[in-house]
């Protein structure tokens, strides 16, 4: 078993060119994707923006991303050690990084006016 | 001047939207106000409510015959001589009324021959609570909310944006200052009323069951605007939190409704059952109160006879598969994922921070020290005292959410605004959204995690007076040198360096606040257990209150508990 898992990220705000950055995190047993997101935050790079809130519970629904293609919670996609690649999802505006515009139309800021 | 590029108006402004601060919107507006709903996160996703999987305690009588006075008594005796005795009947008398209401608006109670079925939980006296199939009952509440709140006229609602100042103005409360998430700019938000139901604090320890939006902004928020706080040393630590394997996916607290359905058994790191020898029983019934239980299990690990992690073992080994799949059909499935099969072998549970006693005072009103400043659910100290009874919080937010945004839309005001009340508020977040080259200085995750074991290790389970004033110190060393020190490295965008220093600010004053008063209760009780101080004090049967002096200082005195014969309470409920 390794005892880290590169991530790739793909990073920029929206309208600039995106970029890949890999990641190297430590691997503990039974992680998920987004223990590994919050330890770059935390330990490696603090500008990666990315959504969650109740990191453990799966109850939220915040933490959607797109891993190897496939649109999957953060929070319930687990590491197997190796490698692992990670962008926004496609069908929400960028914000930046991996945080999309999910915010359900009725709830945004601009409903005000 | 720094101003802020937006802002908005409203009768009454309510802060988090979780199940109280959903509850308060709702009957703000039935009361005619026009409601501005804000969360940091989303609204009726970002905190507690939707990640309770388990039950609701209300006196509804449909299991067994019951009366709120008896569920009243329940919660007193659990609260240890410390609840607020005229809120605690509030939320007990007042509780059937939020489910029955609950229920019409389809929240889908599970039900059993026809009637609501109603479960035993520690510390009840009879089965009283309710809950919705299968661990989906925070869920179902958020959901049938969040429904109500988007179908109710009058009621705005923005998620993402995270206040992070009160305005006052001649000591009345005029609004509040917000970071727009997505942009990361400052908004002015004018109100006749504010009802604060921002939640707890349990993130502010190493292990907790806490969602990233728990971390004290509610006492810190009320602080700063002038309200006491009392009680800020009852933090209530879940005994039997999940510890091992690694539990991706699901609510690490989602043991207790296995024990309410199938018993199981606590055991040491010997295999033996331990609680009898701490003054309650448990063998196979889940019976024993929370405070004791997670004692017991700190002191079994202490003395050399914990599991393998840190803590103990709970074990369904002798349920058997049949009877597990029966009562958790598809919750079975879900730890299969994680690797984890009952029938098999036992997993490995320890305390973890779960839900604070303590809050914003408030009288029967919700309405709190400073005029127009309202609060509920989690952010309200004193109903539970210094030990909370299974299933009062979800009924505490409900009861208190609907009380304080009937209140809050009763007593509003026309809002008035000066830019100048918010001035300050505003140049801070300008301030930490320009952009820095360097990327010298303290990181938040360093901070944040050191903040989060020095409050496990030295304000947590168990305290005494070196380690309480070791943390204190190093707290308020925190405060003066390390937040000005820290600036966000990310700009723009939904950048969460702007939140984090917020979130950072919010938890210190907020463990302060915590540490003061457990340095000055010298004694055990409930929750509270000082090593060094290991009885109770009769004379101690009184509330700490808590409040800013000046800029910094916090000034603590004690008060008479408020009681309440039945006879009052009833009054008090025909207004
Ligand atoms: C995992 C778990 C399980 C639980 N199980 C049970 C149970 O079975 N039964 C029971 O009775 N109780 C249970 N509890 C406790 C109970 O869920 C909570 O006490 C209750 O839901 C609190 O409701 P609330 O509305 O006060 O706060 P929350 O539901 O936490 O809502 C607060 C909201 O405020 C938002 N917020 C915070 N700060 C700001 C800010 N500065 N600006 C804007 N928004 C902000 C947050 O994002 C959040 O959405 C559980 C708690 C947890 C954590
Ligand atoms: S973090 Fe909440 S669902 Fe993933």
């Amino acid at each position: 078993m390794t005892d880290t898992v590169a991530v790739t990220i793909q990073r920029g705000a929206a309208g600039e060119t995106p970029r890949d950055d890999i990641f190297t995190v430590p691997y503990r047993e039974g992680m998920s994707l987004l223990d590994a997101l919050i330890w770059i935050r935390a330990h490696a790079d603090p500008t990666l923006a990315f959504r969650y809130s109740c990191i453990n519970a799966n109850s939220c629904k915040e933490c959607v991303v797109s891993v190897e293609g496939r649109t999957e919670y953060a929070c319930t996609t687990r590491l197997t050690g190796g490698a692992v690649s990670v962008r926004p999802i496609g069908n929400k505006r960028l914000l930046r990084d991996l945080a999309t515009d999910t915010v359900p139309p009725k709830e945004k800021f601009a409903a005000q006016d | 001047m720094a101003d802020a590029d937006t802002h908005l108006e409203t009768d009454v402004l309510v802060v988090g939207a979780g199940g109280a601060g959903m509850y308060a919107a709702i009957a703000a507006a039935r009361g005619g106000a026009r409601v501005l709903l804000l969360d940091k996160s989303l609204v009726g996703r970002g905190g507690a409510t939707i990640m309770a999987q388990m039950t609701v305690a209300v006196a509804m009588g449909e299991q067994a015959p019951d009366h709120w006075t008896r569920h009243h008594a329940d919660t007193l005796t659990a609260g240890r001589g410390l609840c607020d005795e005229v809120l605690a009947a509030l939320l007990c008398r007042e509780g059937p009324d939020r489910i029955r209401e609950m229920d019409e608006w389809g929240v889908g109670w599970t039900r059993e021959d026809g009637h609501l079925k109603q479960v035993m939980a520690p510390g009840h006296d009879r089965p009283r609570c309710v809950f919705v199939d299968f661990l989906n009952t925070g869920p179902a509440v958020a959901k049938t909310l969040r429904g109500k709140v988007a179908k109710t006229d009058g009621i705005t609602r923005v998620s993402n944006l995270s206040v992070t100042s009160l305005v006052t103005h001649d000591g009345r409360v005029a609004g509040a200052v917000a970071l727009d998430l997505a942009k990361g700019n400052p908004v002015t938000i004018a109100a006749g009323a504010v009802v604060l139901a921002a939640g707890g604090l349990t993130r502010l320890y190493r292990r907790n069951s806490a969602s990233v939006n728990m971390g004290g902004e509610s006492y810190a928020l009320a602080l700063d605007a002038g309200a006491s706080l009392i009680d800020m040393e009852f933090v209530q630590f879940f005994p039997i939190g999940h510890l091992a394997p690694r539990l991706v996916g699901m609510d690490p607290i989602m043991w207790d409704p296995f024990r309410y359905k199938l018993g199981g058994r606590l055991l040491n790191g010997n295999m033996e059952e331990f609680i009898h020898h701490y003054g309650a029983t448990d063998s196979g019934a889940y019976t024993a109160p929370r405070d004791v239980t997670s004692y017991a299990i700190v002191r079994e690990v202490a003395a050399g006879r914990g599991s393998p992690h840190g803590g103990a073992y709970l074990s369904f080994e002798h349920i058997g598969e049949a009877a597990l799949r029966d009562a958790f059909g598809p919750v079975i499935d879900r730890l299969a994922r994680n690797g984890i099969d009952l029938a098999q072998g036992p997993v490995e549970v320890a305390p973890i921070a779960h839900y604070h006693m303590g809050g914003i005072r408030v009288d029967e009103r919700m309405a709190s020290d400073v005029p127009g400043l309202y609060a509920a659910g989690e952010a309200v100290g004193g109903a539970n005292g210094a030990n909370r009874l299974s299933g009062n919080a979800i009924t505490e937010a409900l009861v208190f959410g609907e009380v304080a945004g009937r209140n809050a839309a009763r007593d509003r005001i026309a809002p008035v605004w000066d830019a100048a009340w918010a001035e300050k508020a505003v140049s801070d977040i300008t301030r930490l959204s320009m952009p820095i080259d360097t990327a010298s200085g303290p990181a938040f995750g360093i901070l944040f995690s050191e903040l989060q074991n020095l409050l496990w290790d030295k304000v947590g389970l168990s305290r005494d007076e070196q380690r309480l004033t070791a943390a204190l110190s190093r707290i308020r060393n925190m405060r003066s040198v390390d937040l000005p020190a820290l600036h966000p490295r990310d700009s723009g965008p939904f950048a969460m360096g702007v939140q984090e220093w917020f979130d950072l600010r919010a938890a210190l004053a907020t463990a302060e606040a915590i540490t003061v008063s457990a340095l000055n209760r010298t004694e055990s009780r409930g929750a509270h257990q000082r090593e060094d101080m290991p009885a109770t004090d009769p004379a101690q049967a009184h509330n700490q209150r808590i409040r800013r002096a000046g800029d910094d200082e916090l000034v603590l005195d004690t008060i008479p508990v408020r009681r309440a014969t039945i006879d009052t309470v009833s009054r008090g409920a025909a207004e």
